[in-house]
């Protein structure tokens, strides 16, 4: 199903979340989903980016960011989320960071059957964390993004926002 | 090869008001440790994580020396942190690393290729402005007024002796004196952080 503009997750949208609710560190590793982010962080003067190669490295880079007085955020795909479990659970859970996740959600589909084990993994992972999550499909589901920091910082605990804006990959 | 007290003990004197975060040489710099609220000894909450940990700490306060006690095993689990250090640059970032070839926590089995991996020449291959290798107490006393006295980042590969623990897990004595939580505490009273932001 061909997707109007209104109903795509516009990067503007999305940074104006990240830079309304005082990001100042974006700890992340490009994915598909999260590309067209990029040259916005980029150019925006506020956000520090902090490359990791391999997404596990983001979650003690983030307790130290948060133990040091900072606001960081992770970026970070599905795939590599389910690789981190163990630096999700010491250094983020263990360590009461108060960090958001902006998770991209490769597979996602809304419409006919998904065949992307990333995404059929995907919840039922954030379940057996005990991660609270909310989906992020458009433009309209963006103050989401507000409330997943709002109930980080009320939990003391990592909370993840799905970013499902129907698998587009590099093309848009 | 170098003892972890020694080494720490030689480090505590030319400490000044750096913050350290000792890693698995925690044991020792507790007890050697006259400024408690700007150490974070996590103990070790996913192995691996130490230097991830300490370089968020380091950007977050700049203005502060941050001195990190890493080690091999934790460093090759996560060697991908050598990069991101070498770009971001912190120059408050000293990461020295106890390299006991061994993972001793675990009864002393050796790491890969324990013997044959130069720390000091990957990092410079990932591209740390400065690393050194010492397997010498007195070489690295004689030197290290010299490392701290220049800015990060920095990699200080050290051979330390092994301190092998072949008790069952349940059975060991703690060496925290505090919860990981009190230690956050204490360190954000130090710096005038509260609930995770600045003041």
């Amino acid at each position: 199903m061909q997707k109007t503009a209104e109903d795509q997750l516009s990067p503007e949208v999305v940074l104006a979340e990240m830079t309304k609710n005082g990001v100042t560190h974006v700890v992340w590793l490009p994915d598909s989903e999260t590309n067209f982010l990029y040259q916005l962080m980029q150019a925006e003067p506020s956000l520090r980016l902090v490359p990791v190669s391999r997404e596990g490295l983001a979650f003690s880079i983030a307790a130290g960011l948060s133990a040091g007085g900072q606001r960081p955020i992770i970026l970070i795909q599905n795939t590599g989320l389910m690789e981190s479990g163990d630096s999700l659970r010491g250094w983020a859970i263990g360590l009461n960071v108060p960090v958001v996740m902006m998770i991209g959600y490769r597979g996602w589909t809304r419409h006919g059957v998904n065949t992307d084990t990333a995404a059929t993994y995907t919840e039922r992972f954030l379940h057996a964390f005990g991660i609270s999550y909310y989906l992020c499909e458009s433009s309209a589901d963006a103050p989401r993004i507000s409330i997943a920091f709002e109930e980080a910082a009320r939990t003391r605990r990592p909370v993840a926002v799905l970013m499902a804006d129907e698998y587009h990959g590099f093309n848009r | 090869m170098l003892r972890t007290d020694d080494l720490l003990r030689i480090f505590h004197a030319h400490r000044g008001d750096a913050i350290v975060v000792p890693g698995r040489g925690g044991r020792h710099w507790g007890k050697i440790s006259t400024r408690p609220s700007r150490d974070l000894p996590m103990g070790d909450p996913a192995m691996g994580g130490h230097a991830g940990f300490a370089l968020g700490i380091a950007l977050a306060l700049p203005q502060n020396k941050v001195v990190l006690f890493d080690s091999e095993g934790d460093l090759l689990m996560s060697l991908g942190i050598l990069p991101t250090v070498a770009e971001l640059a912190p120059a408050n970032f000293y990461h020295f690393m106890l390299d006991n070839e061994c993972y001793a926590t675990t009864g002393g089995q050796p790491v890969p290729n324990a013997k044959n991996v130069a720390y000091d020449v990957v990092a410079r291959g990932c591209g740390y402005p400065r690393a050194f290798a010492f397997d010498d107490l007195h070489e690295f006393e004689a030197k290290l007024p010299d490392i701290l006295g220049e800015p990060g980042p920095v990699l200080v590969a050290l051979k330390v002796v092994p301190e092998v623990e072949n008790v069952p897990i349940g059975q060991r004595k703690r060496w925290q004196t505090r919860t990981r939580d009190k230690v956050l505490a204490d360190f954000r009273e130090e710096f005038g952080l509260e609930g995770g932001t600045r003041r």
